[in-house]
């Protein structure tokens, strides 16, 4: 479980988190909301890459803010970035092998779990390919099994399907949907796409020019009317 | 780092680590075989000349590859790399003339004083990258052009910091000495390629382990390098070890190579000629450093020995020779040219197959 409380977040003259409280309770949780809501800052704010000006985290009964920033790796933190961060000039063993090397896991279990985490993804490229000669689809499943080796306690996904076709954002929402139960990780999703939110998170929360505005489960999240409006702009427009 | 017996049970993947098992001891059986023919056939075949030309390569490719750690697997670039060749070459020098100790504990001396001073000139790159560091470094290798002209490097003498006569640099001042079972040309050379693999066989491990895949994740990005929990400053720290260590033992090489080291032979634009030979021979493979220490020495001999041309002439080329890299090949002449050759074989086969089918057809 994640708490949020009070977090406020400004850099001069804009506040991209504003007095933002809510609670991952566990699963697969989605946090969503239009370009520029703050969801990004929100990982940042978790990846200790920003200090927020006030508030507070607390995971697992852990207080994040205090900890600091290449420690959450070791405490069990994992991160997607909207851009790909897969290594192109290693191979997918390697890539996968180097977030478990820094990850505190056990080194005698570095090659069991490593091709486990290749082998949740149902990547069928050889794990001694080069990442750069993978496809799109291939690379971002790369990307979440880096997300999700060495003992994993928070996952945050930042805009994982992002420029896969229909079909294939269905077939990574289905290895997402089973991170929490494979490995005992509190998933953080954040996607525009509506349908594969839906598929894989229990929660919601939803955030607007920094406020949060909703949160709960995803299908009364998804008819509130403050949110369709926020994404839809208001009804007179519609 | 070797998948083999992966306990998958997925027979695809099993499939693919044999093959991959196989394709590295068929690369491994070709390493080892030119390796053979540098240290005992190319002395045979080639003359004296050539033999201290070769010995300049394999040192030049040391340099190389310290630079290829930095910028190929980083992305520091370091132009201060020769400047770190004359320390190492001074250290040698110097420690000769004033100890007796074995020619190894030379070179590793060499090479540990040179480490320490690469990383205090690494410190900056905790803070500074691209053209910054760049700049800083190459400042670097200009103070040590002139310190070492403004105190007459190396100058003969005893001691650790003894000074001659002023006629020093004449046949009277004693030659840095060589291991004293390499004490000929030919036996020199052999030595220095022995070292010079060793250094690249300490770099292929560094790159293949653990620091390797930490400098690829800063490399290509240092915010989800420190999310992936990587100490950055650790490792960056560790390149610049690596990189001044092995660039320090080829400067004590050097020392022993030449016998009486002369300021005039490090200027700061070399270390610019470096980084150009470098890119050309390939910077994200350490095989590419061979190939940029031919080009950095073998070719300026060609040039002036052979073919009686201005070796200056090479700065236009290794100008045009850059920019057809940057442009057409990143990964250089080493990733290029197995490629251009396949292509060129696929041309001939197609051609000879078509003439034999033409042919076939007429008949």
């Amino acid at each position: 479980m994640i708490e949020v409380g009070d977090l406020t977040v400004r850099f001069a003259g804009v506040t991209p988190i504003d007095d933002m409280s809510v609670v991952f309770p566990g699963g697969t949780c989605g946090l969503i909301g239009p370009n520029g809501a703050g969801k990004t800052t929100f990982f940042n704010v978790l990846s200790g890459f920003v200090k927020p000006a006030a508030g507070s985290i607390a995971a697992f009964g852990e207080n994040m803010l205090r900890m600091a920033d290449y420690r959450r790796a070791r405490w069990g933190l994992r991160r997607t970035f909207q851009t790909e961060m897969a290594i192109e000039k290693l191979s997918v063993y390697d890539n996968v092998a180097m977030i478990h090397e820094h990850s505190g896991a056990k080194r005698s279990s570095r090659r069991a779990d490593v091709l486990a985490a290749i082998d949740f993804v149902e990547l069928e490229a050889s794990p001694k390919a080069k990442v750069g000669e993978l496809g799109a689809r291939e690379r971002r499943l790369v990307e979440v099994a880096r997300a999700v080796v060495g003992h994993p306690r928070v996952v945050l996904l930042d805009e994982p399907a992002a420029g896969l076709p229909d079909e294939e954002t269905r077939r990574l929402g289905g290895v997402i949907q089973k991170i929490p139960q494979q490995f005992g990780a509190l998933v953080i999703l954040v996607d525009h796409d509506m349908t594969l939110v839906s598929s894989c998170c229990e929660t919601t929360a939803v955030l607007d020019f920094g406020k949060l505005i909703a949160s709960g489960p995803t299908a009364e999240v998804l008819r509130n009317e403050h949110v369709i409006r926020a994404y839809l702009g208001t009804e007179e427009q519609l | 780092m070797s998948v083999a017996n992966a306990p998958t049970g997925r027979a695809d993947v099993a499939r693919a680590v044999q093959s991959i098992g196989r394709a590295n001891a068929v690369r491994g059986v070709v390493i080892v075989a030119l390796f053979a023919i540098a240290v005992f056939a190319l002395p045979h075949l080639a003359g004296a000349d050539w033999v201290t030309t070769f010995t300049s390569v394999a040192i030049y490719s040391i340099v190389a590859l310290g630079f290829g750690i930095l910028y190929g697997r980083v992305g520091l670039i370091s132009l201060g790399q020769v400047a770190l060749l004359t320390i190492g070459c001074w250290v040698g020098a110097r420690l000769a003339y004033a100890s007796s100790l074995p020619f190894p504990l030379l070179l590793l001396a060499a090479g540990g004083v040179t480490c320490v001073i690469g990383v205090l000139v690494g410190l900056p790159a905790l803070r500074l990258s691209g053209l910054y560091l760049a700049l800083v470094t190459l400042m670097f290798a200009g103070a040590t052009t002139v310190v070492l002209s403004v105190t007459d490097f190396p100058n003969g003498g005893g001691g650790f910091t003894g000074r001659s006569a002023a006629d020093a640099l004449t046949t009277s001042t004693p030659a840095v000495r060589r291991p004293s079972w390499a004490v000929g040309d030919v036996a020199y050379y052999r030595y220095t390629v022995i070292v010079a693999a060793l250094l690249f066989l300490l770099a292929l491990l560094h790159v293949s382990g653990k620091p390797g895949r930490a400098w690829a994740s800063i490399r290509e990005s240092e915010p989800a390098a420190l999310a992936a929990g990587v100490n950055i400053t650790l490792y960056k720290l560790w390149a610049f070890a690596l990189a001044s260590f092995v660039t320090g033992v080829a400067g004590c090489l050097l020392a022993a190579q030449v016998g009486v080291p002369r300021a005039i032979t490090f200027q700061t634009q070399d270390s610019l000629t470096l980084a150009a030979t470098a890119l050309i021979g390939g910077i994200f493979s350490i095989w590419g450093a061979i190939v940029a220490g031919v080009f950095n020495q073998l070719l300026p001999f060609l040039f002036q020995a052979v073919w009686g041309l201005n070796p200056n002439f090479l700065l236009i080329i290794f100008g045009v020779g850059l920019l057809q890299v940057l442009l057409t090949a990143p990964g250089g002449l080493v990733e290029q040219f197995p490629k251009d050759m396949a292509n060129l074989a696929r041309l001939l086969f197609h051609g000879v197959r078509r003439l034999a089918g033409g042919r076939g057809k007429a008949s």
